[in-house]
């Protein structure tokens, strides 16, 4: 190929910017293999329950750590960003919303969404707690 | 025009299993019922302080504990239907990939069943 082709190239995928869309859909899949194993742990914390007090509180103490803390709020954002996207995908299932511009659209309404319910989520937990 | 598969192939018993379809039917349809079941479950657990008793006298509501053996079945189902794609897709060699489907979908049942006797025994209270 001649330097000053005009033939398009497939992306450089070093630095090619991926759409946002595209960065959406990797992060789909990580965000429901990391719900995957949150569910595992919420199962293993619903089971301390079950067991008795004096367990339940040893991992109850754990979550309210700041680790825990950030790790729970981790979990509610993958749970919601997870949540929007596959709305998302259910509307694409059913061949709504292709387009270029909607596409990009809802990938911004399901960010913006996800947030929001995170910090709402956060705030009824906290007003909860204190 | 019935069968146009070499005799090699038939031998060889592969190509489609006839179940792709409804691996991805059951995706959406678990898809449809943690909607709800996810948002009940997020703003539930946000309202109430965790303290044991409070989460106990929770789940033992008949509806909240049949609510949650819903949740958990429907993501559990779920959980097993995408770790199988995410795996297929990136584990190459066949034995490993194999391997790692059937240790998933173990995981996926244990964490389940353990999910629901948790949820059986707090609600029927021993």
């Amino acid at each position: 190929m001649t330097p000053h082709s005009k033939q398009p190239l497939s992306p450089h995928l070093q630095i090619y910017r991926l759409p946002l869309s595209a960065i959406l859909s990797i992060t789909h899949r990580a965000t429901g293999v990391i719900l995957a194993l949150g569910a595992m742990i919420l199962v293993l914390i619903l089971s301390t329950a079950a067991n008795s007090p004096e367990t339940y509180a040893t991992i109850h103490q754990q979550l309210d750590t700041w680790y825990g803390q950030i790790f729970l709020l981790g979990l509610t954002f993958s749970l919601y960003l997870h949540f929007c996207n596959g709305i998302r995908h259910l509307f694409w299932d059913v061949g709504l919303g292709f387009d270029l511009d909607t596409v990009d659209k809802s990938a911004k309404l399901a960010i913006f969404v996800s947030i929001v319910f995170t910090v709402a989520t956060w705030w009824v937990a906290t007003r909860m707690a204190g | 025009m019935d069968d146009l598969s070499t005799p090699l192939s038939k031998v060889k018993g592969l190509g489609s299993a006839k179940e792709g379809t409804t691996h991805f039917w059951h995706q959406r349809l678990t898809a449809l019922i943690l909607i709800p079941l996810v948002l009940w479950f997020g703003f539930s657990i946000a309202s109430m302080p965790v303290e044991h008793a409070t989460l106990t006298g929770w789940v033992r509501q008949p509806v909240v504990a049949i609510a949650l053996i819903l949740l958990i079945l429907s993501t559990f189902y779920h959980a097993q239907l995408g770790l199988q794609i995410v795996i297929e897709d990136y584990v190459s060699t066949h034995s490993t990939r194999t391997v790692s489907i059937i240790l998933s979908n173990f995981m996926c049942l244990l964490f389940a069943i353990i999910g629901v006797v948790a949820v059986l025994k707090i609600s029927l209270g021993s």
